[in-house]
């Protein structure tokens, strides 16, 4: 469990004011100007040594990633935040977003500073319009208060912060993709190489990074890397927002350590599953696009990137979806499916093509109308999708249905064998 | 130079090509849709996969993925034949199969690809999608459902031809090739989408339902409808010509042809002059060739052999100009010409009439005087070369003459002698930019010379060129554009009085 003085998102309910006297009563923008003149090389250091995974959903250590920044490329740099946050089950950037704007804002400075970037593009997703508005009044106050802007901070860096509002399409939270958007084109992922630190945003070096890793980062540097890396364990440190959704008590987004128990996680703080923890079925432990675990795996599983990876699931963006035993599985997980389908950009052949093929195969999955060996041919076309494509969209629409067949292929063959059963009769 | 190993291979390559070019080298048949060497790439069609060792657990774009020292690939490993059937499978199940009634089969990429890379029977048993068909004006037929989403269309009109016509819209399987209000592509090298489509989605209107490829014999040609001389293989059937593809010719078209060189084949099989006419009263009488060469005799005959004047047109081959001379010499007559238009030449001179830095060397120009010519109707195929310029190295344009609708942005200095005078004064805001860039052309075209005004452009055009930094005994900037093909020809042969 997570010591109350250990957390970093003090505000996550917005229990407390969001503005900036809230904010800087939270210790928020308290000694920014002594962490910029430590000096870049620092702050990247000392995020290295605190072991930070993106929060994303990759987990990409996020020290190593920011130090992929050229030091003088000749061009201006950019940070991008990512707060295109549309994967399903996820809603932990729009807590920080709304209840605690000026941490953003500050991790925002910092990073930047450290990538030296002047300027910062947050790109929000379109339906957060509560969110935009509270995160550019907090942008508001900030210039005011020369927080941001010309001389940030009194720290002779010149730092602009932009706000930009998507339209709403879950491709434009793919790196590559959102920069695509950014510049004003249609939202497609592209192809790298190169990579954003290479030829990023207007073609210039870039670094995107998601809401919560950016958020976290003062603190982190406040509070000293070895603070953050005694949380959790090697290579899976510190803590984290948790969004529980689905069939518990109390559904709920909860900033706890990396490596908490999935059954502790849900029992503790979303007062359990709805009829209790034997009538589980099963968790999608990281957001739509990670394989699903059955309650056999939910019951001893760690909540961290690395032993969720090997029960062939993943962290995601710890997003857990919790089903119990009233849940259509196979419904449940056609239903994402259709997402997938509806969220292809359509760009490359195999994602454009082959998630249409899948979601009409789960659907006759669910009725029972497909045939038994129809189970391999759907599987065959995962694979065929997964590894094959230029985002990793593609990869995300295969994984649920390959986890669905590991854990539930008995299901899904008792249906068919039902429905044939039905027609003879 | 780097070298990279290539299925046991080891082939040295250049520093930037891509791993598809040196699969290329080493002699490794990569099959593709989406690239093609004159446009962007654009790594989608996923057809290139190819594997990389020591890269991620997974297939790599061969198109997309720079060559690297030391790398080692496999083009026929395991992961890449899987790759390639499932990417085949994934663009076949919602393509219709109507090859029968399809103009492309025979010559479709999907169709020989299918053949080496794909299963040999269908898995897919759901409904097929249909895709409405777009309008995009009389020359470019579409039938959309046969789309695989390839975007060299929308590339060639974006890039290329410098119009915004084709995009893609929607996403996902909803995906479509569109002209967004079904409206025509609103280009003069739209037939070359025709080429690039590599399925049936996109066929050329007149020729639909005509033939099939290997009904046709090809002959191997050059345009005559423009001063360009375009490479061109013109298809025939019997007597009949059924349509004309561009031939790769890095030197003038590179693998583009405009539309009128395309599409101008429907006036050699309607209203042509197969007949001979003698005009009486202003009417014109069928004849035969008998009586009208007997007219002419007796015409030449009756007035002064010494006054006859010979004209030769646009299309007149050196051999008949030759005749034609002869025979006018034969007469007595030294009245000859090939100028219908009254275009002026500095006799003596022949850079004069010539277009004398190579159509490639437009590519590299960093300024462009453009005088008193429209490009892209006059040279299409040049004017690809000039917007590449544009994009390429931020050429600056300069005109003189009326005001134009050119796919590039350009500068409008005026519309008159002074305009020239200035530049050549250098008294000009464009001039200063014109005698700073290190690879200036002048390009001239008809209009300002087929006037009385002709001799003097010319001889200003000259001596601007001679002012230029790159001017050498070797390389004149300076370029007449003619519209006629046989021009130069018979300029050279002194068709002229």
């Amino acid at each position: 469990m997570l010591r109350e003085e250990d957390k970093i998102f003090n505000n996550l309910y917005g229990f407390d004011d969001w503005s900036l006297t809230g904010a800087k009563n939270r210790g928020v923008w308290s000694n920014t100007k002594e962490i910029i003149e430590k000096g870049s090389d620092f702050i990247v250091e000392e995020i290295k040594s605190s072991q930070l995974r993106g929060r994303g959903g990759a987990g990409f250590p996020a020290g190593l990633k920011w130090s992929f920044m050229p030091k003088d490329s000749g061009k201006p740099h950019y940070l991008v935040v990512n707060a295109d946050e549309s994967e399903p089950g996820t809603c932990k950037d729009r807590e920080i977003m709304r209840n605690d704007p000026h941490l953003l804002l500050e991790g925002c400075l910092i990073a930047g500073f450290a990538m030296h970037a002047n300027t910062c593009y947050i790109y929000i997703r379109g339906e957060y319009s509560n969110e935009a508005s509270n995160l550019q009044k907090a942008i508001d106050e900030a210039y005011e208060n020369n927080l941001i802007g010309k001389n940030a901070c009194g720290t002779n860096w010149n730092y602009d912060i932009y706000l930009h509002i998507g339209a709403g399409a879950y491709i434009c939270g793919e790196e590559t993709a959102l920069l695509e958007s950014l510049e004003g084109k249609k939202g497609q992922p592209r192809l790298k190489p190169p990579f954003p630190a290479g030829a990023g945003l207007y073609g210039c070096p870039t670094t995107v990074t998601n809401v919560e890793t950016i958020a976290v980062a003062p603190t982190i540097i406040r509070r000293g890397a070895s603070w953050f890396s005694s949380l959790g364990r090697e290579n899976n440190t510190g803590s984290k927002i948790f969004s529980i959704s689905g069939h518990v008590n109390n559904p709920c987004n909860v900033e706890e350590e990396m490596g908490i128990g999935l059954k502790e996680l849900i029992e503790n703080h979303a007062g359990g599953v709805i009829g209790g923890w034997d009538n589980l079925l099963a968790v999608i432990p990281g957001g739509a696009s990670v394989p699903l675990i059955p309650k056999s795996i939910c019951d001893k599983v760690k909540m961290d990137f690395d032993s969720l990876k090997e029960v062939q699931s993943g962290l995601g963006t710890a997003a857990v979806i919790v089903m119990n035993k009233s849940t259509d599985i196979v419904d449940a997980i056609c239903r994402l499916s259709h997402f997938y389908k509806h969220e292809s950009c359509g760009q490359c052949t195999p994602c454009r093509e082959g998630t249409g093929w899948m979601y009409r195969m789960m659907e006759k999955m669910v009725k029972g109308s497909a045939q038994v060996n129809d189970i391999d041919k759907l599987l065959d076309v995962t694979k065929q999708i997964e590894g094959h494509t230029i985002c990793a969209l593609g990869d995300a629409a295969a994984w649920p249905i390959q986890g669905l067949m590991r854990h539930f292929r008995p299901e899904v063959e008792r249906r068919i064998k039902e429905y044939r059963l039905g027609e003879v009769a | 130079m780097p070298i990279i190993t290539i299925d046991n291979k080891k082939v040295e390559f250049e520093n930037g090509m891509t791993v598809m070019q040196a699969c290329e080298l080493a002699g490794a048949e990569i099959p593709r849709f989406c690239y093609h060497e004159k446009l962007s790439i654009a790594g989608n069609c996923r057809m290139c996969l190819v594997e990389m060792e020591k890269g991620p657990p997974k297939p790599v774009a061969s198109c997309a993925m720079p060559a690297g020292d030391g790398m080692v690939i496999k083009t026929d490993s395991e992961m890449v034949k899987k790759a390639r059937k499932g990417v085949m499978e994934f663009l076949l199940i919602n393509h219709p199969l109507d090859c029968p009634i399809c103009d492309q089969g025979g010559e479709c990429d999907l169709q020989d690809q299918a053949l080496h890379y794909g299963f040999d029977k269908s898995r897919y048993e759901e409904n097929k999608r249909a895709v409405k068909n777009k309008h995009m004006g009389p020359l470019v037929s579409t039938i959309m459902t046969r789309c695989i989403h390839c975007t060299r269309c929308v590339r060639f009109s974006t890039e290329v031809a410098g119009v915004d016509d084709l995009g893609l819209l929607g996403r996902g399987e909803n995906a479509e090739i569109t002209t967004y209000l079904e409206k025509t592509i609103d280009s003069e090298l739209s037939g070359n989408v025709i080429d690039l489509c590599p399925v049936g989605a996109l066929t050329s209107k007149p020729y639909s339902f005509k033939s099939r490829p290997w009904e046709l014999s090809k002959t191997e040609t050059y345009d005559v409808l423009d001063g360009i001389g375009s490479s061109i293989r013109v298809d025939t059937r019997g007597k009949q010509v059924l349509r004309v593809l561009p031939r790769i010719n890095e030197d003038i078209n590179e693998e583009w042809i405009n539309d009128k060189t395309r599409f101008a084949i429907d006036g050699l099989s309607r209203q042509r002059l197969d007949k001979v006419y003698i005009r009486e009263n202003d009417k014109f009488n069928v004849s035969d060739w008998d009586s009208a060469l007997n007219k002419i005799k007796d015409e030449i005959n009756k007035r002064g052999k010494d006054k006859t004047i010979t004209l030769s047109g646009k299309f007149t081959d050196a051999e008949t100009i030759i005749t034609s001379k002869l025979f006018s010499k034969g007469l007595g007559s030294d009245l000859y010409d090939c100028r219908f238009d009254n275009a002026q030449i500095i006799h003596g001179e022949s850079e004069s009439y010539k277009f004398n830095s190579s159509i490639q060397e437009v590519e590299n120009a960093d300024a462009i005087l453009l005088v008193g010519s429209n490009p892209r109707w006059e040279a299409s195929v040049l004017n690809i070369r000039i917007r590449k310029a544009f994009i390429n190295n931020s050429c600056k344009i300069g005109l003189i003459g009326p005001e134009l609708n050119l796919n590039y942005s350009y500068t409008n200095i005026s519309n008159s002698l002074a305009g020239l005078n200035d530049i050549l004064n250098n008294n000009s805001e464009f001039s200063k930019d014109f005698f700073n860039a290190k690879n200036p052309i002048i390009i001239v075209g008809t209009s300002a010379i087929n006037n009385s005004e002709g001799t003097s452009v010319i001889k200003i055009c000259a001596e601007i060129a001679k002012k230029l930094p790159n001017f050498s005994a070797s390389f004149n900037p300076l370029n007449i554009l003619n519209q006629d093909i046989s021009r130069v020809g018979s300029l050279e042969l002194a068709f002229k009085k």
